[in-house]
This record gives C-alpha cells, structure tokens and sequence, in this order.
C-alpha cells in the first residue's frame, strides 16, 4: 500500500495536471449514495481491478498447476474416466486379472511409455466382479501341471508382493494372507486319483503331504472321517487372502506406471475382415480389430479408442466381448462357428457363525461331497459354499442368494463332517460370478486364431484370482515377447477347444 | 488531457499489476503461509530437492532396490560350501555370518561372532555334528535363509527375536522341523501377524512359545487362547489373557499400574498351573 502511495506522489510530482484529473475521474467512479467519498486513487484500483486481477492470477496459477502430468483436470471439462482416443493396447476388463496384465505389460516395457495401456472397466465400484466377491483362496492342489506352476508363481508373487507392486510413499501392501493350508479329502472312490495327483503335485515343487484317516483324526479332532479314505494336506504357500486388497494393489501400481484407467462398457469393435488361403486351399476369414467402441456409464457418450492390440479380460461377460467381435457366428461346421466356451455361473458364499467350531487350525477345508469351508477371522467365524449340479444351475440375471440351497444341500453334509456344525447360524451371505469354462474349466490363455490381435485371459472357472499374477506375466510375455518364456502355458491355449481336446482337472470326488 | 489521463491509468495499472505478479511469485515459491524469518537451511534444502523431484525418486527406488538386493544376496543358499563341506557346516557358516549363534548337538558351548562380527573357524571340525540350538536374533534372516537350515533335522530350539524380515512366509515353512522343534522365540518381530500363527499348530512337538511384542498382532490374548488349544503341550509366554481385551471398569487402575515384570511372571504361573 505504501509503495503504492510512493509512486501516486511521483507521478504528481512530475505532472500536476494529471493528478488532479485522476482524482476528479476517481471521483466520478466513486459517487456512492452514502456520501462517502475515497480521493486516494490507489484504494479504488486495488479494489476494483488489482483485486481481482490478483485473484485471477491466483486461479490462472491452480489452473496451470492442476494442468500439470499425473493430475485428471481438463481444459474442456470432459467426462471423468473417458478412455483416450489412441493406445496400444486395450484391456477389457478391469478385474484382477485385467490389471495384473496391465502391470506386467508395464513392467516389461524397454522405455519409458513403451507401450500406452489402457484397461477398460465399467464398473469402478466392483459391485458385481468376482474378484472381490471369491472367497480368495491360493491352493497348489490341482492335477494339471500348467495349474500347479500358474498357482506356485503367483504364490512367490505374493511372498515378495512388496518387491513388486509397492509404490513410494505409499504404504506397503498386506495381503492379509492366512497360511492355513487347503485340505482335500477323498473317498474310497477317489483316493487312487489323489495319490496321482499327489505325486503330480511333488514333482511340480509344491508342498503337499498325503495323510492318513488315523491321522487326520490326531491332526483335526474336530473332523469326523467317516467314509474318508485318504487326505492331501497343503504345507506351504497355501490360504487364503484378501482379494479387494491384491486387487488395489494391482491397480494402484499400474497407474503410477503410467497405465491409463477408463471407465465404460465395450459395446462394440471396429474390425477389417481379410480372406486368406490355408494349406488345404480353404478360406479363411481373418479379423483385425482396429477400434474398441467404449460407452460412458449412465450415458449415450461413446468413445472410439484406436488401438493395435486388444487383451479380453472380461471374465464372467468374455464371452458376450467374444461375440461383439463375431466369434461363433460363422457358418456351420467351420472353426469361426466355435463360440468361446465361458459363462456367467451364479455361486453362493454363505457366513456362518458358530462359537463351537474347529478353532486356529482350521483349513481351507474341500470335502469330496463338494463342499467347501473356511475360517474368518478369529471370533468363530466361516465361510461355506457349494456348486450345484449342473441340471441345477441357478438364473444369473441378478445375484441374489438362494438361502434354502445352503439349509437343504450345505448343511447335512457339513454337519456330517464337521459335527460342531450342528449349531449354527447363518449370519449372512453373498453370491459372486464364476467365469465357468464350460468346455473343461481351465483358463483359455491366448490369441484367438481368427482375430489376429485380441488376446484372451479368462475362463479360469473359480481360480482365476489366485493364479491372476502369472496370468499377467505370462500374457505379458505372449504380447511382447511372442511366446511364453518363464512358465509353458500352451496347454492352454484355443487349439484345444478347436481340436475338441479338454485338458480336464480330475477330480477327487 | 484525457489520453494522458489514460496513459496514467494504464502505466499505474502496468506498474501495479507487475508488482501484483511479483507477490504472487514470491508466494507460489514456499508452501508455508508466510515466511517467517530468513529461510532456514533446511527449507532451503527442500526448497532446491522439490525441483529434483523426479531424480529425488529414483534415487529412493534405486536405494530401496539395493537394500533389498543386499537382503536376498546374505540370505542366499550357500550351495558351495554345502557341496564342499556338508549340511552342517553350510549351515554354521550361514548362521554366523548373518551373526547369529548356535550350539552344536553333542556340545554344551555356543559357536558365536563377536561384536565386529568376527568368528572363529573351529566349526569346520565338526561336519558330522547336526545343530541343535539356532539364535538368529536380531538377523536379516528372511524366508529364503530357511534354505541353509532346511537339513537341519535335529533343531530343538529357534530364537528369531527381533528380526525384522521375519514374516507370515516364514513361520509357514517351519514346518519343516514339525518333528523335532521344541522351543520358538518370536518376540519383538515387526511383521508377524495371525496369519503367520495359524500355521504354527503344525509343529506337534512345540513346548515353548515367546510371542512378547508382536507389533501388528490384534487381540493376542485371543490368539493366545486359540494357540493353546491347538497346541496342549505348549507353553505360550508373552501375552496376557486379557491383552487386547476392553478393560473393566474399576479393574483399570489396577491393570496400569501393572509392571512389566509383573505381567511376564503371572504369565508363567499361569502357564505352570495351566
């Protein structure tokens, strides 16, 4: 204010005349009705114009700092989450699976923003995804040895989780992870094809040990063995885990590296069809997508993202994303006719509470009935679920849970194995989306062979979480390196289902 | 007259709106509301570390990558003197450059570095005697350092207190002395959770148990309680019952003016009558 007033004087100083002017122009501007009359110049300008202009440098100032790379302002004011309308490659689906692709795609890349990726989601609240709706086991248990190393990696994946997917200044990720182990129990039936799978299981490095009914009943008194006649017990690197928290990190980790997040459906591609001759002299029709139409949510906004290469991570709805592209709908008895064989399947996940229940040791208990239980937490909480038999596949229009399934199947049978069980209430309960392969659940890892650019990460059929870190890494691979370098997954790839050849996990029931 | 009148307006303008600029880029400069006092020399240097974000960060990464590296290069199996010398003194050699201690099986005196870390090679005279006593207390010792005592078929007794890299992971792998462990220090470890504790009941033969000042275990008394359950034969010292636990009303005062010592000795009689 004062130098104000110093430069006021100088200038009256150097020319009478214009001062006096100034004041009688001040005075007109400032005829107020109260009488009240300010002959300073000074104070008129700071209040009508300096003010504001110094708040408008202020807001020009934020405008400019929140402009700034890694912040979501925009000069024209656009719709949160709208994809970018040129990337590399598009992931749809935003589940775990979907950003452990992301994260590892980032990972691999030579040079900073080698390869722009965008993945797709449609619902940022994850209401209905069935990664945070599983119940998050991790279990070395299989038959198949391309599940065994998928389930190992991802479990060394997690031991160094810290290594991978930290972020600075943030803080470090807890999985929560519950080394409980998972117990298979067989039947008379199926004992011969546990000792198989045993053995299948040592040879791949995972810890498992086979135990005996006498046994059992030392090591869990609280189970009742009748009609079991042999048990496969995971030592190491078996549990469960909280997927919501894996799934964060993922998330949070892919975009600080630069992976870009949007939010919309996949309604549609633009693709080009190409006929090309086969060995036989057949024509083939191959596709190349080379737009991804994305629809805003609660909105008739779309967005065409421009892109070379396109990964389906959809899950549950992969197959609908499939059909958008026209797989399955080629003429009879041609390989375009094949559909990819992955559904919604509705399963229920039932919280029970009993204060008398198996206690610290509980496993992550799979009983050849097909029942399946856990604990939760620590105050006599579980968890139980089922699949039903396959005439009896509940609708998966919605996700509301069927409470008789579990008073009618679940019960007896839990009850029967687990005689504390008898007493129980069931507290709550929840249903989630299986992306169910109904071809011969198992993932379908790869590129389709008739669109030439659309990768496929699904069908994994109700362990897709837990092998979801060398799923990303292994399509990783598959996208920039070609092929699959660290784990051999070829086994699972489309030719399978082409060539009507199931790699099945057998069962022990 | 009036286009100097505006001349003047517009230089005063002018002049006033380049001071306005010059305030509002001193103040952009510092975060704080209003400098105070010459700047210190510390502000200063954060003042000139802000315009090296980016080289800032990197530098952090590359500091945490090293430390880790470090980590898993003095965690490493030692396969080179396992192939030359045996397990036994693979495992020795292990145990006291991450300077811990140890005792051999037929042996009452403890094989121990001094306080530089320095240690005498005597071990190498003993290549058939297995290890029975491990104190890795206040190691690096992490998951894969199991490595170097995983043959180690005979271990009786485990001190892993105070370590910091001990985690979930590792108790899930003590396992592998299920059939001869009868005493696991735990205390004071950073990154032990319930989840860790659960897969404890594996060890059959366990009779001791010290699980004092585990940072990120809730409700330790409850874990006490269920740990005892699966594990009869197990002395659990460490925790209170009642830790973790709301406390009554009128027992508070009683319960604060409690000592430590008091507390650790309750414990064991509690244990002994138990």
């Amino acid at each position: 204010m004062s130098t104000w007033r110093v430069i006021a004087r100088a200038g009256s100083g150097l020319n009478n005349g214009i001062f006096i002017r100034s004041r009688i122009f001040a005075r007109h501007e400032n005829d107020r009705p109260s009488g009240f009359r300010i002959f300073s110049s000074s104070n008129v300008f700071r209040t009508d114009f300096f003010k504001e202009l110094e708040s408008q440098f202020k807001a020009s100032r934020e405008k400019a700092f929140t402009a700034m790379p890694g912040s979501d302002w925009d000069p024209l004011n656009l719709t949160p989450g709208r994809p970018p309308s040129k990337t590399d490659v598009v992931i749809v689906g935003g589940g775990v699976v979907g950003w452990s692709i992301a994260y590892w795609l980032k990972r691999k890349e030579r040079i900073r923003d080698g390869v722009r990726v965008l993945v797709v989601e449609k619902d940022p609240t994850y209401s209905q995804a069935s990664t945070v709706l599983s119940a998050g086991g991790i279990r070395q248990q299989f038959s198949l040895p391309e599940n065994i190393h998928l389930s190992l990696a991802s479990a060394e994946f997690m031991r160094n989780i810290n290594d991978h997917l930290s972020v600075l200044n943030e803080d470090p990720v807890d999985l929560q992870f519950n080394h409980s182990g998972y117990l298979f129990l067989a039947s008379e039936k199926g004992a011969e094809i546990m000792e198989e799978n045993y053995r299948t299981q040592r040879y791949a490095g995972a810890k498992v040990t086979l135990v005996s009914p006498t046994q059992l009943k030392e090591k869990f008194p609280w189970l009742n063995t009748d009609g079991v006649a042999l048990a496969s017990y995971g030592l190491e690197n078996e549990g469960w885990f909280d997927p919501w928290t894996l799934l964060n990190a993922f998330r949070r980790k892919a975009i600080s590296m630069g992976v870009c997040q949007g939010i919309g459906e996949v309604t549609g591609f633009n693709y080009k069809t190409y006929t090309v001759p086969t060995e036989d002299g057949e024509l083939v029709d191959i596709k190349r997508i080379q737009h991804v139409n994305v629809r805003m949510p609660n909105s008739l906004e779309h967005q065409l993202v421009e892109c070379s290469i396109v990964v389906n991570a959809a899950g549950a709805n992969s197959g609908k994303v499939a059909e958008l592209v026209g797989i399955g709908s080629g003429p009879h008895h041609t390989i375009s006719a094949v559909p990819v064989p992955v559904e919604p399947r509705k399963r229920y996940i039932y919280v029970l509470h009993c204060p008398d229940g198996p206690g610290l040791d509980t496993p992550f208990l799979i009983d050849y009935s097909g029942f399946y239980l856990r604990r939760e937490g620590l105050g006599g909480n579980y968890i139980a679920g089922m699949s039903p038999e396959e005439d009896e596949e509940p609708e998966t229009s919605n996700l509301e849970v069927d409470h008789p399934f579990f008073q009618e199947k679940i019960w007896p049978l839990l009850a029967n194995r687990v005689p504390a069980f008898e007493n129980l209430k069931v507290t709550s309960a929840w249903a989630g989306y299986y992306d169910y392969n109904t071809f011969d659940q198992n993932g379908i890892l790869g590129l389709h062979p008739l669109v030439n650019n659309m990768y496929f990460a699904t069908g994994f059929s109700g362990h897709g979480l837990q092998q979801s870190p060398a799923t990303g890494l292994a399509l990783a691979e598959l996208i920039l390196d070609g092929e699959f370098k660290t784990l051999n997954l070829n086994a699972l790839s489309f030719n399978r289902i082409f060539s009507k050849q199931p790699t099945l996990e057998r069962n022990i029931v | 007259m009036a286009t100097c009148n505006m001349a003047r307006s517009t230089l005063m303008r002018w002049r006033g709106g380049a001071w306005t600029c010059l305030t509002v880029a001193r103040r952009s400069a510092s975060s704080a509301p209003e400098p105070v006092g010459p700047p210190t020399r510390g502000s200063k240097l954060l003042l000139s570390l802000s315009q090296w974000f980016h080289d800032v960060e990197a530098m952090l990464l590359w500091r945490s990558r090293q430390r880790s590296r470090a980590l898993r290069k003095k965690n490493a199996y030692y396969g080179y003197t396992q192939f030359h010398c045996g397990d036994n003194v693979a495992s020795a050699y292990f145990i006291l450059s991450m300077r811990g201690a140890f005792r051999f099986a037929g042996q009452s005196e403890w094989f121990r570095p001094n306080a530089r870390g320095k240690f005498s090679w005597d071990f190498r005279n003993f290549p058939e005697e297995p290890i029975e006593e491990v104190d890795m207390s206040g190691t690096q010792m992490n998951y894969v350092g199991l490595d170097n005592l995983v043959n180690q078929r005979v271990l009786r007794s485990l001190s892993v207190r105070g370590c910091p890299e001990v985690d979930d992971w590792f108790l899930s792998r003590l396992h592998i002395f299920q059939d001869s462990l009868e005493e696991l220090d735990l205390s004071h470890c950073p990154r032990i959770t319930v989840g860790g504790l659960a897969s404890l009941h594996r060890l059959r033969k366990l009779q001791r148990l010290d699980l004092s000042s585990l940072p990120r275990l809730q409700n330790p008394g409850q874990v006490r309680i269920l740990l005892e359950e699966v594990l009869p034969h197990c002395q659990v010292s460490g925790v209170e019952y009642s830790q973790g636990l709301l406390p009554r009303r009128g027992a508070q005062t009683e319960a604060e003016t409690e000592t430590e010592t008091n507390l650790t000795q309750r414990t064991h009689t509690h244990t002994l009558t138990h």
